[in-house]
């Protein structure tokens, strides 16, 4: 019956694709005997001539991105100049900025979202700054991180840092915070001391849900990541999208959307599995 | 008598009444705990029973009055007094084995991972979970979880356990057979034992005394009722005992109507919470040989 299902739904995907990317074939098919001559000149200029004058669409088909995109799988990774390098690089880039403002920012957020949860004191003493700093858009520190850090690769990282980092603090505080009273008294009768009882009873007790804001975090951190790299150039898949803007490529834009798509959904993938790790059932 | 090894003073416990004013839980308990007693504390709820347990174990703190361990006030938790608790209260992400050693470490930093795992396997094999040492908790009974709790609080050897109505979220069957066997291993063991519970025939079984206390607020201890059956009393067989029914009509007695009109009862007459009445209930016709 699941297997069916299975069957049924990878179906019911396919056909869905397929009756989309008919609709899109159909809708960039060149029209025939458009009228010419009623095209302004610099437009005409901009997307080539053909598509100018009607018998080429601007927007490419269906074959046209296969194509653009086979052409970045096949070398993702060449450099040809400061701009114009292969999608693999730019991704490398993106991702590593991610990964490192992520990785700070859970090593700020986890501990102290440890003492907020375990200090009542500490929590109601944050709580105004994490309640007013937690909903500013990220890139609104960006100028102020150009400003004070005079480089725009640290202040992408430092933002990225910034957003991970209040979904992490707030589900590590919340999930110690929440730790069961008799899993604590536990510990107190069995006398185990401060460190023990953080590793051995609050931490494995808290884990799925830190692991539950980790996730949301890099969910996060992957969507600013590409808007922070369209801010401040140079590198970056959201550098590449802006760039391919500006060249109007809209097949290697489009390619660009897939690839942040997918890379996106492998890093929650892999943070799922690692929350499997630390599940537990009551 | 000897010395006991655990001793309740004066203890009470009160909380601000909304709108000012205080309310008494109980006040005024006095119970010495012995060496190798099973004493049993039965009452209605919210007389206080499980807030003089978490008191005894260094988890609560009374108002008034003091636990006096060793001739000394009692602080805090101890490894001295192992508790059992309601609900099984395992670490769930711990195997059966591990949640026994964690509290085995506790006690014994000093031993080798070997010896500690030796050490659980003996008491879970006490407890007839011999093959089930890795597996979680989730993945046992509540019988088997509850005998996990009762290993993990017998592995540690404590002078004392503490037992808070540790078999009244089991089904009937699991619950005879688990009683029995803690029966069972305090009696082999002489294990000193306090345990709260309101089933009566819990504590006819397993107790050698029965403290009655009073409905609250300001519930009291009425009277100390001694195990009047034979030390080698069975759950199946016990009821067969001419002293059974005596004992078990007196304790339901108290239950049902005396636990409510006690302070009425004593209106007017001497009653020393220092001192309460033993009562030894027995047939009528042994009482009317003598």
């Amino acid at each position: 019956m699941t297997a069916s299902l299975t069957l049924r739904a990878g179906l019911l995907s396919l056909l869905i694709f397929a009756a989309f990317v008919g609709a899109w074939h159909v809708a960039t098919l060149p029209t025939v005997g458009a009228a010419a001559g009623d095209v302004d000149p610099e437009y005409a200029a901009l997307v080539s001539g053909a598509a100018a004058q009607g018998a080429k669409s601007a927007f490419p088909t269906p074959m046209d991105v296969a194509a653009t995109i086979w052409g970045h799988l096949k070398d993702p990774f060449y450099v040809r100049g400061a701009n114009d390098q292969g999608v693999g690089i730019q991704l490398a880039y993106s991702l590593g900025r991610v990964l490192l403002g992520y990785a700070i920012a859970a090593a700020v957020a986890i501990p102290l979202g440890f003492l907020i949860g375990m200090s009542p004191l500490l929590h109601r003493a944050l709580d105004p700054f994490i309640q007013i700093l937690k909903p500013i858009s990220p890139l609104a520190w960006m100028p102020l991180a150009l400003y004070t850090i005079k480089d725009s690769n640290i202040s992408a990282i430092f933002v990225i840092f910034i957003c991970s980092l209040w979904p992490m603090l707030i589900n590590t505080a919340f999930g110690v915070a929440s730790v069961r009273k008799e899993w604590l008294n536990v510990a107190a009768t069995l006398e185990v001391g401060g460190l023990r009882k953080a590793f051995r009873v609050i931490l494995p007790a808290a884990a799925p849900t830190i692991m539950t804001g980790m996730r949301i975090s890099i969910g996060i951190a992957w969507l600013v990541i590409v808007a922070a790299e369209m801010l401040v150039g140079g590198t970056g898949i959201g550098y590449f999208v802006w760039n391919e803007w500006n060249n109007l490529s809209i097949g290697n834009i489009i390619t660009a959307i897939l690839l942040i798509g997918l890379v996106g959904m492998a890093l929650d993938l892999a943070l799922a599995r690692a929350a499997r790790l630390v599940a537990y059932v009551e | 008598m000897t010395k006991p090894l655990i001793s309740v003073e004066a203890l009470a416990k009160r909380y601000p009444k909304r709108g000012g004013g205080e309310t008494t839980v109980f006040e005024d308990i006095w119970l010495p705990i012995h060496p190798g007693e099973f004493v049993c504390l039965i009452g209605h709820s919210g007389c206080g029973k499980t807030t003089i347990l978490n008191v005894l174990a260094g988890l609560d703190r009374p108002t008034d009055g003091a636990v006096i361990v060793d001739g000394r006030e009692i602080s805090g938790p101890s490894l001295d007094r192992a508790v059992i608790f309601q609900g099984h209260s395992l670490l769930p992400w711990m195997t059966a084995l591990e949640n026994v050693a964690f509290a085995v470490s506790s006690r014994h930093p000093e031993w080798s991972r070997e010896k500690v795992r030796e050490h659980c396997r003996f008491y879970l094999n006490l407890v007839h979970l011999s093959g089930a040492e890795d597996k979680k908790p989730s993945e046992l009974s509540g019988g088997m979880k509850q005998r996990v709790g009762i290993a993990r609080a017998l592995a540690i050897e404590p002078k004392m356990l503490l037992m808070d109505e540790p078999f009244s979220a089991l089904d009937a069957l699991t619950r005879g057979s688990l009683q029995d066997e803690v029966r069972r291993i305090c009696t082999e063991t002489r294990q000193t034992v306090f345990m709260i519970t309101h089933d009566i025939d819990e504590a006819m079984l397993l107790a050698d005394r029965i403290v009655l206390m009073t409905n609250g607020p300001q519930a009291k201890i009425a009277e100390v009722v001694e195990n009047t059956l034979p030390p080698d009393r069975r759950p199946a067989t016990m009821h067969k005992h001419p002293n059974y029914y005596p004992l078990r009509n007196h304790l339901l007695d108290f239950l049902v109507t005396r636990s409510k009109t006690f302070a009425q009862d004593i209106a007017g007459k001497p009653y020393d919470p220092r001192k309460v009445p033993v009562v030894r209930p027995v047939p009528a016709e042994a009482l009317a040989a003598v």
